[in-house]
């Protein structure tokens, strides 16, 4: 991880003013910020852990905690909300159990909301790491859950 | 490609570039718009390329992936020129189809042409399909036609000609009147003159200045800035080096939204080119003018679409906005000097200096020069990117190229300006939106995202979203924000859960009052928008829900019940399978019925029922 961290940190030039990408970067190496790197951010720019923590606790694209493995963001922006995606939204934290924001325990899956993907002819939208699901509804999350369950099955099969 | 190195240069190879283009040579241009490749238009575009190498086309078909063409309700989409035939929601076994029949052939396929709704008639050319025939596509224009990747396709349509014509006889000072004189107004949000910021940032004391493209595009249900930078990165590019060299800037940044990640690509790539070919770095166009652009993400927060919190974020610090005593075109990114313009209002510079002040002002209104882009989408048929002049109505928007409601459903109102406008009802349709009209009527103009809104919709509900995002979305430093708008949420959270009373309306329009007063910046003084106009034209549905206990869009969840139509209903069990608090009753080929104490209104039912037979009262 350090070595990670500190190359991250030289191709920035060490500039703190690109303490919000560099973090970004962080996050994307190590699926999450822990607090040993934050410390470490910290140290490679000179600025005090304070600072940085306030800026990774200020982002929404930063998490403290570790992420699951199935990354599920739903669009909840205005064209989205109109079209219904609260009622998925709610259909899948009754799925996943979990809240949107969490992760559920055994690290599976987070679910978060975004406020705009830009895509609003599609709405709403789910995007499963990264891949765009259009015109979402409820049955349309259950396959997709289901598609995903039966993947990660196989997976540990392997 | 080799540095320009003078404006006779940039000519010499415009000219070279439009020769070797033969117009005869049939070019298929596919729309790779973040909406269409989220239709699967990657594939699409690999299986364009199998067939032409199939049919030995190498060279003589030319394909090309362009950014969003704007009619993201048909994706995936081509044009094929030169006959110009619009072919929309091509699937990926079309390609081979396209290429066979139209290309070698010269046949129309029917199936795959646009049918104007209106009429049923099947439209070949797409200048004639009603989407884009209403439209004056001046900035978004060379979206459909240039491939974002290429630099010397935006050379060929005129790209960097408006910036050689500045660097070689023009002064600063010239390009700010010329500017100002146009009438450019900020396309982000509060539609400030561009040219008075410009004048305010050359006139400032102080060094180095700086010039900030704001790409942090937030407002929900917006993106036209995304579509550009995607689609035309550098027209985007050309209007910061003209105005850095307008305001005395030698370094600007482009703060962009990291939700956008082609957008992100596609300006990052197009910076490299532009310094690759001397348009960036020092001595642009042998001008003696230097300057450069750096990139920077976001962070996800959505008040750092406002400009001290921009800089703040920029600085590398949480981006939280400060009380403007001081202008940022005094001081701003790290309190030097700063000119920060939207991203739509940097690509509206060429234009001008290329066609010129009097072209640019005959378009628009008397306040509001120019074209706006406008992007319509929710409850609406045609969802897309809509570039018409200021002053078109809000019903040619949203009915003559919209193409109005689905459904045959009444529409019940427009939200303009994100969380900072309001919503517009029926009686506003002719009005002619500019910046003007729309503050009159207490919404605004904002980034320009159209939300669409039918009888389906219920307004205290979407009072509420709006004031749930920006609740979220307050940064916390200033009380009337931060407690302000949680309080107006409580207060809609009691009457949608049908706990109102009819004092609240009162207590929540003076506190709407007290939040515009007292709040810091513009996220918190524009708060309020959304509850005061829904209040303004929909008191009737508040009283509904507070009155009557009634949510008469059939939304608000702790006023509604599902019932089951035992007209409709053929007993097919799908609603019971698909409810998952078990309160649907009844067996197979019998008509079902909801147990209303038990049913958690979760609309699956409604979802799932193919007959209709789910009533929501």
């Amino acid at each position: 991880m350090e070595s990670k961290i500190r190359k991250i940190c030289e191709r920035y030039e060490a500039d703190r003013c690109f303490l919000v990408p560099i973090l970004q970067d962080v996050q994307q190496a190590l699926n999450y910020l822990p607090r040993a790197a934050l410390e470490q951010v910290g140290v490679e720019l000179g600025i005090p852990l304070s600072r940085v923590y306030e800026v990774a606790t200020f982002y929404r694209a930063f998490s403290l905690q570790p992420r699951g493995r199935t990354h599920l963001s739903l669009c909840t922006g205005t064209a989205c909300h109109v079209r219904g995606a609260p009622l998925v939204r709610e259909h899948l934290e009754r799925r996943l159990g979990i809240r949107a924001g969490e992760t559920t325990p055994d690290l599976a899956y987070t679910f978060e909301t975004v406020n705009c993907l830009g895509a609003c002819a599609l709405g709403p939208i789910l995007t499963v790491n990264g891949e765009y699901h259009g015109h979402i509804t409820m049955a349309k999350a259950d396959k997709i859950l289901k598609k995903m369950e039966k993947g990660v099955e196989t997976d540990e099969q392997d | 490609m080799n540095r320009i190195d003078s404006p006779a240069a940039l000519q010499t190879l415009r000219d070279e570039i439009r020769s070797a283009r033969d117009p005869e040579r049939p070019c298929i241009t596919i729309c790779a718009g973040s909406g269409c490749l989220a239709y699967g238009t990657r594939d699409l575009v690999d299986h364009f390329r199998e067939e032409i190498g199939r049919h030995g086309l190498e060279g003589l078909v030319e394909l090309r992936t362009s950014g969003c063409h704007g009619f993201c309700e048909r994706g995936p989409m081509a044009v094929i020129d030169p006959q110009r035939i619009y072919y929309q929601r091509i699937g990926l076994e079309d390609a081979r189809e396209i290429i066979e029949k139209t290309i070698l052939g010269g046949e129309i396929i029917d199936r795959l042409l646009y049918e104007d709704p209106l009429t049923g008639q099947r439209i070949v050319r797409v200048d004639d399909v009603p989407f884009y025939k209403k439209q004056l596509r001046v900035v978004f224009g060379g979206n459909g036609t240039i491939d974002p990747e290429k630099i010397e396709d935006y050379i060929g349509i005129g790209g960097y000609e408006a910036l050689a014509k500045v660097l070689s006889a023009m002064k600063p000072e010239e390009v700010v009147r010329q500017v100002g004189e146009a009438g450019l107004r900020g396309r982000g949000g509060g539609g400030f003159p561009a040219g008075r910021k410009w004048a305010a940032t050359r006139q400032a004391a102080g060094s180095p200045k700086y010039v900030i493209c704001n790409a942090d595009e937030g407002d929900p249900g917006a993106y036209m800035d995304r579509s550009l930078l995607e689609g035309n990165p550098h027209s985007v590019l050309e209007g910061m080096i003209i105005g850095a060299y307008a305001v005395g800037a030698g370094l600007g940044y482009v703060y962009v939204r990291n939700e956008y990640p082609l957008a992100v690509r596609n300006i990052s790539q197009a910076v490299g080119k532009a310094r690759e070919c001397g348009l960036l770095g020092a001595d642009i166009l042998g001008s003696g003018f230097g300057f450069d652009v750096l990139i920077t993400r976001g962070g996800g927060a959505f008040v750092c679409g406002e400009s001290s919190a921009l800089f703040a974020s920029i600085e590398g610090r949480a981006g939280e906005p400060r009380a403007k005593y001081v202008h940022a075109t005094d001081k701003g990114l790290f309190d030097r000097p700063t000119c920060l313009n939207n991203v739509e209002t940097w690509a509206n510079v060429p234009l001008i200096i290329r066609n010129g002040v009097s072209w640019y002002r005959n378009i628009g209104t008397a306040g509001s020069k120019g074209t706006k882009i406008f992007s319509l989408v929710g409850k609406i048929n045609n969802t897309g990117l809509v570039e018409v002049p200021m002053g078109t109505t809000l019903r040619e928007i949203i009915f003559d190229i919209g193409g109005g409601i689905p459904g045959g459903r009444r529409f019940k109102a427009v939200q303009t300006g994100g969380p900072s406008g309001g919503c517009i009802p029926e009686q506003f349709l002719d009005m002619a939106v500019d910046f003007d009209a729309l503050t009159e009527i207490g919404s605004m103009m904002g980034s320009g995202g159209m939300i669409v809104m039918d009888e389906r919709t219920c307004m205290v509900d979407v009072a509420k979203y709006f004031l749930r995002f920006l609740e979220e979305e307050s940064c916390g430093k200033c009380t009337p924000c931060r407690e302000g708008i949680l309080q107006m949420r409580r207060i809609l959270d009691r009457i949608t859960e049908g706990e109102g009373k009819m004092d609240d309306l009162e207590t929540l329009t003076w506190m709407g009052a007290a939040i515009k007063d007292g709040a810091l910046c513009a996220l918190g003084q524009s708060a309020p928008n959304p509850v005061l106009t829904t209040l303004r034209y929909f008191r009737e549905e508040y009283e509904a829900h507070i009155r009557d206990k009634r949510c008469p869009a059939g939304v608000c969840k702790a006023l509604i019940s599902y019932v089951v139509d035992s007209e409709a209903c053929t007993g097919c069990h799908v609603c019971a399978r698909v409810c998952p608090s078990g309160a649907v009753e009844g067996e197979k080929k019998e008509v079902h019925r909801i147990d209303a104490a038990i049913c958690i209104r979760c609309g699956a039912c409604y979802e799932a029922c193919k007959f209709d037979a789910i009533k929501i009262i």
